[in-house]
């Protein structure tokens, strides 16, 4: 019975792709210590960026200042995940479970603020 | 296959191998197990919640009637709600996730069999928990949607609402552990060959669910935690009055969570009709890829829809005109559905057996309930709805008429392969037509006196308003399904004893859990299946018979089999314990807190520390 | 094994799956996507509530109580969050760092970087300390809100405050407490490279706890 198990997981699993094949994380090159040091690099100067930009009072009065700092924000976010949570290596489907859930929270977001009057729509 | 070998057990319909006695309950890994826990567990407390029913409609039977106090009134329909959705329906439908997923999928248990015996005791626990009060007149009375700031302590002063925030936070916990589990389960036990394409229509439906309380409980528990913080450390959420709290805010967040609960109480129903429907009508689901696809936008359009909950706090007419928009829209998946059954049923060999009045019956009863729906998406017409006893009826047909009809339907169908019996059809067929008659008679009128006014949630009502005939008409609807709860819970109790043999394939169904005995082996299949078509017992080379052969043999045991399987726990129901515990502290006895979070934790500790199975090599 | 382990190519792993995942690590990734809704639900509250409490402190105005005349500086300390963000930030590098090692176990170390990079104790305590730290930093920052007159019961930005920084917290005590699990684990019966999963769920928990900081930070603390 064992052994049918093992030959079992050699079964393409054909609607699906091949990305599917067993062990197809292992033949991912993993990123290393090169790469991972770099991350951190680039995570503290964003950080520092940020922290910089909160202290100029001109830029951090200026209409910039809000979106520049969601886009970093959400760069540093990025960055984290496809590098050191491997998104951008691993399996497909762990992309599907992480960005579906990202995506709704996202939207119900952003709804309520609107519902709240936050942000506003301007019609006419 | 360090497999220790153990007596044979003996294969009979009425014993799971060699597991009997009541240890072995409390310690089961086994996900038939587990769901027939559910099935029982949730039928209980689905006639505790009927007994409320029938109170209300009592008092509600003629005008300025005194049966009970008004107080004790809103204790009743609070209690009735939160019983029928969280402790009736949702596990319902958890019974048939449990049974029927690993069946379906060709896999040998759920992919976290312990996490799955902690779903169930907290369940149970939680269940428990917020039912008890009732007994002592201080159940929660606020109603099964709790609106804050009328929940918050300068409102609700007494420990009714705690109860029920910390109940509904208990059985979140369920839900979510048990929604992973299963989620994880359809993505990676199925057998080979078994794409997602493939999968039978219930497992499809149970895969959406799961998505919906992954991504739908965790608002109601930031929600309830708010309260919950509110009512015991005097934080602001709620407290409109002095720190200038927004009273909209629960209620976004409610309806965030409360509209896909909707979706989550209604669509293992369909998936049970879905495959309740093609067996008895011997064809193929009709578009089954569109009743994917319908099921998938139903999942993602539920997360837009709801503030049509709320078109009568006064909105604005961009945010009415969007969810007005969005309801109508989402209607169309939900029609979609169900032409499909119509068609499925189009010419096709009809067999009226219990099961399949049943799933006609929800073709029938859910679209009325459906064109209500649509009637309250325009805001303005909602206006004249809304907190009427119109909603009533219109969310009753949907839960009752789809829900329930559906759950009942799959209880015939799928009793041969729980019990390894059939169920008496005569007396399931009265069961039906008195389920028909009292839901129809209770309901259906509930559309008049709800346009003539009625407001939901009054205790009594003056005489002379045009609502006396159809309330007494609701009540004496109301007064029948005992009778007909009775009718079925005698079939179901001696047909389990004496009901005839069902084989392994009674109703020549053609999904994988049919090719298994009933009731199935601990290990569910001998040797895992390749699947290579949707129906494999109905496309001749959709099977592979020596496989089919094996499958079906009786009275193996998994050392015969060299299948290695779980070890039977009783940590994971010490885990729920504590947890349970953990929360009654905050009511009772603080010393608790500390108490059941040591439990816990020790609990946790060693079951993770713990080998699931035995070692193989 | 409590369960299959596709990871290690190991022929004895009997359980079939139909992505050949560890069913364990699909199941955190679900976790994680519920976790969004989770947080999301908590920083819709903060910002619906910014600017809606009727009484100071606030975050980043001065507000002067009218009944004491007493001033309320901005509460929020912008220099001591922007260094226990950057502790959590690198407490991310040590834990893939730990992951890598553990994964290497087995390979064959020359230099003494090699060693050092292989060392699965040393990136497990220092992932531990760094949130250890910042979890000292934010008990600083509680303790000092609370004595200049900011507690959860004061205001709309209080309670919404405590309560999303709170959760991120707790989720920082527990990834803390997991990654002391696996430290014992370590040294009782050393992690090898057939272990790593248990280290990666770890692992993502740990960076998605991170990445939520990330947002808190930007959100609450920068943005005015
Ligand atoms: C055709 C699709 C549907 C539409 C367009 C629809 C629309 C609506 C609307 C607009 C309301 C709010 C009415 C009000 O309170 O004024 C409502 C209430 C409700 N609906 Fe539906 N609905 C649909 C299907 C369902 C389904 C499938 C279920 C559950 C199985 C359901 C359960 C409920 C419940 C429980 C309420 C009342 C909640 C409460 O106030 O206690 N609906 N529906
Ligand atoms: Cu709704």
């Amino acid at each position: 019975m064992m052994d049918s198990h093992a030959s079992m997981t050699n079964l393409p699993d054909s609607a699906e792709g091949q990305a599917h094949t067993p062990h197809a994380e292992e033949e991912h090159a993993h990123p290393d210590w090169s790469i991972y040091w770099k991350v951190a690099l680039i995570l503290t100067l964003i950080t520092v960026g940020e922290v910089w930009a909160f202290y100029v009072p001109s830029f951090a009065a200026s209409r910039g200042f809000v979106p520049t700092l969601l886009f970093l924000s959400g760069l540093k976010f990025t960055i984290v995940v496809m590098f050191y949570m491997h998104l951008k290596y691993d399996h497909r489907l762990f992309r599907v479970l992480f960005t579906g859930p990202l995506l709704v929270a996202s939207i119900t977001l952003i709804g309520l603020l609107f519902l709240f009057g936050h942000l506003h729509i301007k019609i006419m | 296959m360090a497999t220790t070998a153990r007596p044979a057990p003996k294969h009979s319909p009425d014993a799971y191998g060699e597991h009997s006695g009541l240890w072995s309950w409390l310690s089961t890994v086994d996900h038939k197990r587990i769901g027939v826990l559910y099935l029982y567990t949730a039928l209980f407390f689905f006639m505790f919640g009927g007994v409320e029913a029938i109170i209300i409609r009592a008092q509600l039977g003629a005008p300025n009637q005194h049966l009970v106090s008004a107080e004790f009134y809103n204790q009743l329909f609070t209690m009735h709600g939160t019983t029928m959705i969280f402790l009736a329906i949702m596990p319902l439908s958890a019974a048939f996730f449990n049974f029927l997923i690993p069946l379906q999928i060709g896999a040998r248990d759920v992919a976290f069999p312990r996490l799955n015996a902690f779903s169930y005791w907290v369940y149970l626990f939680g269940g428990i928990f917020i039912t008890i009060p009732i007994l002592f007149a201080v159940a929660p009375n606020d109603g099964w949607f709790g609106y804050a700031p009328l929940t918050t302590r300068a409102y609700s002063p007494g420990i009714n609402i705690d109860f029920w925030v910390i109940g509904l936070l208990i059985l979140g916990v369920s839900s979510l552990a048990a929604a992973f589990n299963f989620l994880t389960t359809i993505i990676n036990l199925r057998a080979p060959g078994m794409t997602l394409m493939r999968m039978p229509m219930f497992t499809w439906m149970a895969f959406i669910v799961q998505v919906l309380l992954v991504l739908a409980f965790p608002v109601i528990t930031i929600a309830l935690v708010f309260l919950l913080f509110d009512r015991f450390f005097g934080t602001n959420f709620y407290n409109t009055v002095s720190a200038g709290a927004d009273p909209l805010l629960w209620q976004h967040l409610f309806w965030i969570f409360g509209h896909p609960e909707v979706y989550i109480l209604v669509l293992p129903a369909f998936g049970l009709v879905s495959e309740v429907l093609p067996t008895y009508s011997k064809k193929p689901l009709f578009g089954y890829p569109v009743m994917v696809y319908s099921g998938i936008l139903i999942a993602v359009l539920g997360f837009g829809v709801w503030a049509h909950h709320m078109f009568a706090v006064g909105m604005g007419p961009i945010a009415d005109t969007f969810f007005g928009l969005t309801t109508m829209l989402i209607a169309i998946p939900t029609g979609v559905k169900i032409f499909n059954w119509i068609a499925t049923m189009a010419q096709g060999s009809i067999r009226y057996t219990t099961a399949m009045l049943f799933g006609i019956g929800l073709v029938a009863l859910f679209t009325i309930g459906g064109i209500s729906g649509i009637m309250h998406a325009s805001p303005p017409a909602d206006l004249q709805q809304t907190d009427t006893y119109f909603i009533v009826a219109h969310f009753h047909y949907v839960l009752f008429g789809g829900s329930i009809m559906g759950i009942f339907g799959g209880i015939y169908h799928y009793f041969p392969k729980i019990t390894g019996r059939l169920m008496d059809e005569k007396l399931g067929k009265i069961h039906f037509w008195l389920t028909v008659v009292a839901m129809n008679l209770t309901f259906f009128p509930m559309h008049f006196s709800g346009m003539l006014g009625m407001p939901r949630r009054i205790y009594t009502y003056d005489a002379g308003q045009g609502w006396d005939l159809f309330n007494a008409m609701s009540t004496a609807g109301a007064m029948i399904f005992p009778i007909a709860m009775l009718v079925f819970i005698y079939n179901f109790f001696v047909s389990r004893k004496r009901g005839e043999i069902a084989g392994s394939n009674p109703w020549g169904a053609g999904t994988l859990e049919w090719t298994i005995p009933s009731p199935p082996p601990e290990y569910n299949f001998a040797k895992i299946p390749t699947v290579t078509s949707r129906y494999p017992l109905w496309e001749g080379k959709g099977i592979d018979y020596e496989c089919a052969r094996i499958n079906s043999q009786e009275g193996k045991t998994p050392a015969d089999l060299g299948i290695v399987m779980p070890y039977s726990t009783i940590k994971p129901l010490f885990v729920a314990l504590g947890l349970v515990t953990m929360f009654c502290g905050l009511i009772f006895a603080r010393a608790l807190i500390g108490v059941g979070a040591a439990l816990m934790i020790f609990s946790l500790y060693s079951w993770l520390l713990s080998p699931l199975e035995p070692e193989h090599h | 094994m409590p369960a299959s382990v596709a990871h290690t190519s190991a022929p004895t792993s009997h359980h079939y799956t139909t992505l050949g995942l560890d069913s364990r690590k699909v199941a955190i990734w679900a976790f994680i996507g519920s976790e969004c809704m989770l947080f999301v639900s908590l920083i819709s509250t903060y910002l619906i509530y910014k600017g809606r409490s009727i009484v100071g402190p606030f975050p980043h105005e001065t507000w002067t109580d009218p009944a004491t005349g007493h001033v309320f500086k901005p509460i929020l300390n912008i220099p001591v969050t922007s260094a226990s963000t950057f502790v959590l930030l690198m407490s991310s590098l040590f834990m893939v760092l730990a992951l890598a090692a553990v994964q290497n176990k087995e390979k064959p170390k020359h230099t003494r970087g090699e060693r050092v990079l292989g060392n699965s104790k040393l990136w497990l305590w220092m992932t531990a300390s760094a949130g250890a730290t910042f979890l000292g930093f934010q008990a600083f920052e509680f303790t000092s809100f609370v004595h200049e007159g900011l507690s959860i019961r004061t205001n709309l930005f209080g309670s919404s405050f405590f309560t999303l920084t709170g959760f991120h917290g707790a989720h920082v005590t527990a990834g803390v407490i997991w990654l002391v699990t696996l430290l014992a684990i370590d040294y009782r019966r050393g992690l090898g490279s057939k272990d790593s999963l248990l280290v990666d769920i770890a692992a993502l928990y740990w960076h998605f706890v991170d990445v939520i900081w990330i947002v808190i930070f930007t959100l609450v603390y920068l943005i005015k």
